[in-house]
Order: C-alpha cells, then sequence, then structure tokens
C-alpha cells in the first residue's frame, strides 16, 4: 500500500483479515494530508457515525457531530492500532517500477520487492490552480487552499474566493466572518441542504442507497467522477451553507472567473444557468429520496418533502473586477486538487496525468490497484464510509490476481 | 479635408446623431432582436427586422434572413453556415463597418478593405470529452488587407480605433450577462 491514509488502512485491515502479507509505505504519519494539508477550523462535511471503517465504528457520545482534524486523526490513528496496521512511517517513495511477477518500489530509505501493489495515495495531493494565475497583477497574493490556515493570516484587504466546492463555501464563509470583503467565483457546483426532512443529507444518501451506485452503473462516469465537492459544512448547529446563506451573510456572488487580463479578472456571465443547473440537479436528487421514502415502511422521525428556495441570482452579477484597484488583495484558488503521480514510473496515467483504472483495478498493470479516487467504484467512494465495500472488492481481486500466479484476477 | 474623401459613410449625419444623442441619454438605449426557428436537425432559420431605439420601436427596411446549419463530416444537411462562423461574420463586419467610419472620420480614402478570420476550437469541448477544454473558440485571428491613402502607421490606428469602438469585438472579448428562460 502507498499510502496510510484510511483508503489505504482500510485495505490493510482486510487484508490482514485475510493472511495476506503487506506492508502501508507512509511519507508522513497515519492521515498525514489531515495533520499537514488542511485549515485549522475544517471539520469533515460527514458525521461522525459515517466514519466507520472495516471492524471499527465510531464510539463517541456524538454520533451526529463532525470530526475536527485532531478528532478525526485520533480516530484514524485509533483504527491503524486496532487493526494492527503495518506502517512504515516517514517513509517517501520515490519510484514505483514493474518488474517479472510484480513491482520495485524505491523509496528514501530503501527498496521493497512485491507481487502487488495499491496506491492509497489520495485523490488531493496537488492543488489545482488555473494558468491564469501568471497573470495576476504582483501586489495580488495567491493562496491555495494548501498555504490557507485561517483568515487572520491572510493579506489585509478584500479576498476573491475561485471556486464554489466545499472548500471554496466554507472559506468564503469563514473569510467573510473575519470582516473583510469576499467576492465569490461560482462555475459548476453542486447544492446540498444540510439537512432534509429533518435528517443529514449524508444520512439519505446512505440510505437511499445513492452513495452505493456502482461505478458501471453511471452513465456519465467521467462526469461523476470531476464533480466538485457538494455544498457542505459541518458544524455543530448542523447549518445549511450555499449560496443563498452566503449571499446573505453579505459574500458578492459572481460568475465562473473566465480569466484575468489587463489586471482585471473577467468573470462569467453564465451565472444564471449554473444556479438553474445546481437547482435542478438538486431537486431530482431530493425527488429520488421522496420516492425511496414512500416505498420504505413509515417512518416517523421524518418531516414532510420540503421544497427548497430557488438560489437567488444576483440582478446584474459584476462582470470584471480590477484587480489594481485595491479592492481585494489576496485569491484564494479553491479549483480542486489532483493526485501526485510524479513517483509512477509504470505507463498507466491517461494523456491528462490520471491513472486508467477499471473500478480501482488497473488493467493495463495486473496486480496494481487504486483506492480512495472519486467514484472509483461507488458514488461515495472518496468518504470515509465508502472505503470499507471498496477495499472488499479490490482485496477479493487482489486474492485471485496472487492465486493466479500473478496473471490476473477476475 | 473629410469633404475631399468619400468612403460611403455620411459622417456629418452621424456627428449630429452623437451631438443629439449626449442630451437625450434614453434616446441611446436600443434593444436589438432576433428570432430562430428551428427546421429540422441542426438546421435553423433566424429572422432579424424590428429593434428598439431613439425611444420608438424602428424596423429594417425588409426582413433579414439567415440559415444556419452544420456541414454533412457532423452528419448535418449543411443548410447554412455554423452559428460559430456567424460570430467570425458579426465580428469580421462590424470591425469593417468601422475601419470605414474612423477613415472617413480621419479623412483617410479607402480603396479596399478584406478581412480575414479565423477561429480556433478544439471539439473536445462542446462533444464534453475534455472539462478543461471551453466549448467557445479558445483564439480568433482576424488579418485585415487595407489599400488606402494613409501610411501603414494610419492604417494601423485605424484599424485599432475600430476594434475599441466595435460592439461585436467587444461582445467576443468580454462577459455578458445572459439570461435564458423556457415559455
Amino acid at each position: 500500500m502507498i499510502g496510510a491514509g484510511h483508503a489505504g488502512l482500510a485495505i490493510s485491515s482486510v487484508l490482514t483479515e485475510h493472511s495476506i502479507d503487506h506492508v502501508l509505505i507512509e511519507r508522513g504519519e497515519v492521515a498525514n494530508s489531515w495533520r499537514r494539508e488542511r485549515w485549522d477550523s475544517l471539520r469533515l462535511l460527514t458525521p461522525n457515525w459515517q466514519s466507520c471503517l472495516p471492524g471499527y465504528r465510531y464510539a463517541g457520545p456524538d454520533p451526529d457531530g463532525f470530526m475536527s482534524m485532531p478528532e478525526l486523526i485520533r480516530h484514524l490513528e485509533g483504527f491503524a492500532a486496532a487493526s494492527a496496521a503495518p506502517v512504515r512511517t516517514h517513509t517517501t517513495v520515490t519510484s514505483l517500477t514493474r518488474l517479472d511477477g510484480g513491482y520495485r518500489v524505491l523509496t528514501d530509505r530503501g527498496e521493497l520487492r512485491c507481487r502487488s501493489v495499491v496506491l492509497a495515495s489520495g485523490a488531493a495531493n496537488v492543488p489545482r490552480v488555473p494558468q491564469m494565475r501568471q497573470a495576476l497583477p504582483e501586489r495580488i497574493e495567491s493562496i491555495t487552499p494548501f498555504d490557507y490556515g485561517s483568515p487572520e493570516r491572510l493579506p489585509r484587504g478584500g479576498v476573491l474566493v475561485v471556486g464554489a466546492s466545499a472548500t471554496g463555501v466554507q472559506l468564503a464563509e469563514e473569510i467573510h466572518r473575519s470582516g473583510r470583503a469576499v467576492i465569490l467565483a461560482v462555475g459548476e457546483h453542486v447544492r446540498l441542504p444540510r439537512t432534509y426532512r429533518g435528517r443529514d443529507i449524508l444520512w439519505w444518501m446512505e440510505h437511499s442507497g445513492v452513495w452505493a451506485q456502482r461505478y458501471d452503473q453511471i452513465e456519465e462516469l467521467e462526469r461523476a467522477r470531476g464533480l466538485p465537492s457538494p455544498q457542505l459544512i459541518g458544524t455543530p448547529e448542523r447549518a445549511t451553507l450555499d449560496l443563498n446563506v452566503l449571499r446573505a451573510k453579505g459574500v458578492e456572488i459572481v460568475g465562473r472567473l473566465a480569466a484575468i487580463r489587463d489586471g482585471h479578472a473577467l468573470f462569467s456571465g453564465g451565472l444564471r444557468n449554473q444556479f438553474a443547473l445546481a437547482d435542478l440537479k438538486m431537486r431530482r436528487l431530493l425527488d429520488t429520496f421522496d420516492e425511496w421514502a414512500r416505498a420504505q415502511p413509515e417512518d416517523p422521525g421524518l418531516a414532510p418533502a420540503e421544497r427548497l428556495e430557488p438560489s437567488a441570482v444576483p440582478a446584474a452579477p459584476r462582470l470584471s473586477l480590477d484587480l489594481r484597484s485595491g479592492a481585494v488583495r489576496s485569491i484564494v484558488w479553491a479549483t480542486g486538487f489532483r493526485p501526485d503521480y510524479r513517483w509512477l514510473a509504470v505507463p498507466v496515467l491517461d494523456r491528462r496525468g490520471e491513472l486508467r483504472h477499471d473500478g480501482g483495478v488497473v488493467r493495463d498493470s495486473p496486480g496494481m490497484y487504486a483506492m480512495g479516487l472519486p467514484v472509483l467504484r461507488r458514488r461515495k467512494s472518496t468518504f470515509i464510509i465508502g472505503a470499507e465495500d471498496d477495499a472488499r472488492d479490490i482485496v477479493a481481486d487482489l486474492l485471485g490476481y496472487l492465486a493466479g500466479g500473478g496473471r490476473g484476477g477476475s | 479635408m473629410a469633404q475631399s474623401v468619400n468612403n460611403g459613410v455620411n459622417i456629418d449625419a452621424l456627428l449630429a446623431a452623437r451631438e443629439a444623442l449626449k442630451n437625450a441619454p434614453a434616446a441611446a438605449e436600443f434593444t436589438w432582436r432576433a428570432s430562430c426557428k428551428w427546421q429540422s436537425g441542426t438546421h435553423a432559420t433566424s429572422t432579424v427586422q424590428g429593434f428598439h431605439g431613439l425611444g420608438d420601436e424602428q424596423r429594417h427596411k425588409t426582413q433579414f434572413s439567415f440559415e444556419t446549419d452544420h456541414p454533412e463530416i457532423f452528419a448535418s444537411e449543411d443548410h447554412g453556415a455554423t452559428p460559430v462562423e456567424l460570430v467570425l461574420v458579426g465580428l469580421a463586419s462590424c470591425l469593417t463597418a468601422g475601419v470605414a467610419t474612423v477613415a472617413q472620420n480621419r479623412g483617410i480614402q479607402l480603396r479596399s478593405v478584406e478581412a480575414k478570420l479565423e477561429g480556433k476550437m478544439n471539439l473536445y469541448g462542446i462533444l464534453g470529452i475534455d472539462s478543461d477544454v471551453r466549448n467557445g473558440y479558445d483564439d480568433i485571428k482576424v488579418t485585415f488587407r487595407i489599400d488606402a491613402d494613409a501610411s501603414k502607421q494610419d492604417i494601423e490606428a485605424l484599424v485599432a480605433q475600430s476594434q475599441k469602438r466595435s460592439a461585436v469585438y467587444d461582445i467576443v472579448t468580454n462577459p455578458t450577462n445572459v439570461t435564458v428562460e423556457v415559455l
């Protein structure tokens, strides 16, 4: 296993059940990205009861709460200890190559040979920042979510947040709360209420079976894999954080950042359609939940079906912003992340640098697997609650591969 | 000087209109309109005639009609230009009209003005193959060939001024809020 986050640990735990000899190579410590690459206030957007891993459940007092990063790190450390995961910490993989019947892993602390390898190094190793960053005027500070800690560490003055994923809306809200003027540039986004009919929206995702939908049953798989994270935040109040909420708080909503030219940021005039698309998709999903609920035995805890307010489009959203005017002093790029495969010396990446895999099975290189990528095998693949089912499927294939003398699994 | 030059532009009338509009801001608010009717497949027919301006409803002398379609390599029947070609047509004709008007105003006699336009587009965008590729043009190149009684520098200045005052150049290069409704 390369990586000892929740995905690698889940695989390790299932391999241990099958008495398969294995090791996890970890560049830092267990849950490293959660320790080093997240901002101070971040909490998981999944409720605690969903932080379940193979044979390991949340046992604390607040199943509906949301873990802070220190709590999550403790949770994952607890899982690593309970499953006796063989983790080699502070070991960085420098190259992975094919050998006859297996793989050679070079690290900064020596070489390993193995018959099979699982890439569990994560989907979000490097912030994706558009090329236009180069065109920013010098006095504007450019910040990725990896650089961001808290609003106090931003330069004084207004902030342009680019992207309305979970990261984008959370940072926009927090920065605005610190007293700074915030402009949020909104492209394609996924709107979700925190709760629906009195239940957490992710309770619905799990129980209705939407999250369990398999990758080979999803029509537009590539699109599903590229979707921004939903506009959710984990707070004790279980507050919704959609664009209506942000607008009401005073965040200025503008269209997708289309270009930076001559010191001006130019925003798309297509904001209205982005709102319409997000509202339509949310409504369709909530209708799916309602339909599912009708087919279930009556649940007295369930409130009646709700109609959510449409996203209110600003009458004339701003189309450009003079970045030299001083109105904005920094830009936060909430424009997504990508995996880092610089060490991967096996030709299994596509022209965009993404891993070619079939539900986590790397067909072009027998014995190689991936875990923890978006919609790897199910809609919930990147969430902690999604790790167990994926791990069991991957391990089943891996066992077949090992039993077949390394000639390929099912 | 301007009087000795004739590019077919009534510059005096234009300048008079400009003066008049300065004191009548409401009259300067124009609304341009187009209608489009689907024929079959990717073939549609668009028409323009009425518009609003100078505080009143106005009409072209006749209704103008435009067929749009896609070429046969797109499995279409090729009844007309593609909509993206019409965008190039709009840009070319707007810049060319601007060149003539500015030349008249600057006393430059034109003998011929020709423009060639190229818009580069990667179909991965509209086909939804790569979400990083935009749907529209990623680059538009306009090449003017102008024969006029003026130095190359003056001709370049003409073309630059024409871009500066071009509505279509502005529409293509800057964002516009768009509302699409279904009745």
